[in-house]
């Protein structure tokens, strides 16, 4: 064993490498593979026509959630393509030994909500899926990234991954987040800084007192969107929050305190190197919101949209002003008086018990501004009885939300939650490309409280001045 | 896979910085569980009009670039969703390169994986191709770029000559259009021991 100080990632990548056959790339060995209905129908099928099986099926776990409605789950899905899409994955985990989380099951979810609240996602692990938000378990203190089906067929096949070791980025984040200012606002104003390819090729590593301040949730919001920053595996190095938080869930490890034993020795060694270092500062941060078509393209709520012919880089310029015009945006615009037609509250990156209780707290006493069209989808089974526990979806519903169920519904709006063109929505998922949400949709990202303060006053609201009721 | 030796091909460019996967292949198009025929639905909603027609201002319809198969971009080339129905659209269309300065990780893995070459070329260099393709198209004819994969080198008719990077791992499986998990599994007596000796750590 070597003696040089070794990162977070160092310390994973080392315990997976499985052999670097000469003039190969290196075999990593994958812990886990989380598998959903879109992107491995395909992988399956090469697996079918080689003759080949799932090497681990005791470490591979699925659930539809792209694709599938959000409305009552006793009705059929009405969409054939999207059916045979569900029934495929169906027929392939039962033909493969894959447990699968199925619609109708308590515990499904988005796929990156409920690796980690069932326990499947621990700290130390390389975690893989065909979904480039898989970054999410990082926050874990967990290597974990999103691939394409041929790698999905690969891990199927072989449980390992070929992979050249990616560079380290640490991203420090010093002091603490203003009242107010969530997670999703930090990682925002994050990849506004460091553009959307400024992570290409790295790994980031969150790190400072301003991170290790944020509870569990609140740091898989930050590892998701890792990714729109170019970044394919965000992490952050596990602590007590993290025990506390795996403790008792169902597939954390029986003998819990080794674990932790082990978990312990995971964070980086005092003067360990990273390639690359950025530091930021909590305190400078304010509540965000994006104006554009790429997460980077993003400002504060008391801020005006830019005028994009004023930028330096031409490329930045070229793709400012396409924006604005998809977006139907003027340069100079307060970003309060842009007025919503949509709200949706949900998506992988904030769809956790803890984004409704923010967003119900906002909510609570008030009504959804009669302009505005407002649905909360909770990221999983559990997370919806939790809340229906706590009362949030009474106080959703009598604000005129729609409440649904678990999946990944608007993010992408590959099921029926689709905006219609003109619409702009104010979403707390991770992405505002053009149409992501539905052709010729307007999508900006905010906070769970922003959006739920913009679903009430029907235009952006800057949420640090708002009357809680 | 398909192999990859050299190439010769009309260009297209596609004047865009951060082009998305999500534009590449729109999200209503991936509930196919077929491999094929992603091309049809390829940059849909640029390149088709509300009412299906194609859009005569989209790059990729104009007359002059019709049977390319090398795509000239700008930086960030496939960011976004790590869906591969992007790489399989494009390749299904007819494109077997893609050149720009950068491209996003996922993306760029993808690529290999269908036969498909992705060159990146200094920022410099890409903005001469596009000069050199407006040129050419001025001149009446597309442009034209040879990529050989032996040599990792790109060139054109005119003088235009540039080498590229591919890592040696990914280029032989190229070249020879390997079964890269059959490779993997050659590997299997170690993957097993790997998972013995952690079974064992883990007192399973």
């Amino acid at each position: 064993m070597s003696s040089t100080p070794r990162t977070l990632l160092d310390k994973i990548w080392d315990a997976h490498v499985v052999c670097t056959p000469p003039g190969e790339l290196p075999l990593l060995y994958v812990d886990r593979h989380l598998v959903h209905e879109v992107t491995s129908p395909q992988a399956f099928e090469g697996l079918r026509l080689a003759g080949r099986r799932v090497r681990r099926p005791d470490a591979t776990f699925a659930t539809p959630d792209h694709n599938i409605p959000t409305t009552d789950r006793r009705l059929p899905i009405a969409d054939p393509i999207s059916k045979q899409q569900i029934d495929t994955l169906r027929n392939n985990c039962l033909e493969f030994g894959v447990r699968l989380f199925d619609l109708g099951d308590a515990d499904q979810g988005i796929v990156h909500v409920i690796g980690p609240e069932l326990g499947i996602t621990q700290p130390g692990m390389t975690i893989v899926c065909g979904d480039s938000h898989t970054a999410t378990h990082g926050a874990l203190g967990a290597l974990a990234f999103g691939i394409g089906t041929s790698e999905v067929e690969h891990v199927l096949a072989t449980q390992t991954l070929r992979q050249a070791k990616p560079k380290s980025l640490e991203l420090r984040v010093e002091g603490s987040l203003h009242p107010g200012v969530t997670a999703k606002d930090l990682v925002l104003y994050l990849i506004g800084k460091l553009s959307t390819e400024g992570g290409t090729g790295h790994v980031i590593e969150y790190t400072g007192p301003c991170i290790r301040r944020l509870g569990m949730e609140e740091r898989m919001t930050v590892c998701n969107m890792s990714i729109e920053a170019g970044a394919r595996a965000g992490m952050i190095a596990p602590d007590q929050i993290t025990f506390d938080y795996l403790r008792g869930r169902d597939y954390a490890p029986r003998n819990f305190d080794r674990a932790v034993a082990e978990w312990e020795r995971l964070p980086g060694d005092p003067g360990a190197v990273f390639d690359r270092v950025e530091i930021f500062q909590g305190g400078d941060v304010v509540p965000q919101v994006t104006w554009g078509t790429n997460p980077a393209q993003v400002v504060g709520i008391d801020a005006t949209v830019p005028d994009p012919t004023a930028f330096g880089d031409p490329n930045e310029r070229e793709s400012g002003s396409r924006a604005l015009d998809y977006m139907g945006l003027k340069g100079g615009t307060k970003i309060v008086d842009i007025p919503l037609d949509r709200v949706f509250i949900g998506s992988c990156t904030n769809s956790r018990i803890e984004d409704l209780r923010a967003a119900a707290s906002v909510v609570r006493g008030y009504r959804v501004a009669p302009t505005v069209h407002a649905m909360v989808v909770p990221g999983s089974g559990r997370v919806k009885r939790q809340a229906e526990q706590e009362g949030l979806d009474r106080v959703f519903r009598d604000a005129g939300f729609e409440w649904r169920e678990a999946g990944c519904s608007m993010c992408l709006g590959m099921n029926p939650d689709t905006l219609t063109p003109g619409q702009r929505c104010a979403s707390t998922s991770n992405r505002n490309f053009e149409g992501r949400q539905g052709k010729g949709g307007r999508t900006h990202l905010v906070s769970p409280a922003m959006a739920a303060a913009a679903a009430v006053t029907g235009h952006f609201t800057d949420i640090r001045h708002w009357l809680y009721r | 896979m398909q192999s990859f030796v050299t190439h010769t091909g009309i260009v297209a460019s596609l004047d865009r910085a951060n082009v998305d996967t999500d534009q590449i292949i729109p999200k209503q198009f991936l509930k196919r569980i077929e491999r094929t025929g992603f091309g049809q639905f390829l940059f849909f909603d640029w390149r088709f009009l509300p009412d299906g027609a194609p859009n005569p201002d989209f790059e990729l319809n104009r007359p002059i670039v019709a049977g390319a198969s090398v795509l000239l971009a700008r930086r960030n080339f496939g960011c976004g969703s790590s869906r591969e129905h992007a790489p399989w659209a494009l390749a299904d269309y007819g494109f077997k390169v893609v050149i720009a300065p950068t491209f996003a990780d996922i993306f760029f893995n993808n690529c290999f994986q269908n036969g498909m070459v992705p060159i990146r070329l200094p920022e410099a260099d890409v903005e001469e191709l596009f000069r050199r393709t407006r040129a050419a198209e001025a001149a009446g004819g597309p442009y034209r770029l040879h990529v050989d994969l032996p040599s990792c080198n790109v060139s054109d008719d005119a003088g235009f000559s540039r080498s590229f990077t591919v890592d040696p791992f990914r280029k032989r499986c190229l070249l020879e259009g390997l079964d890269d998990i059959g490779l993997s599994l050659q590997h299997v007596d170690k993957i097993a021991a790997w998972e013995a000796a952690h079974a064992a750590l883990a007192g399973e």
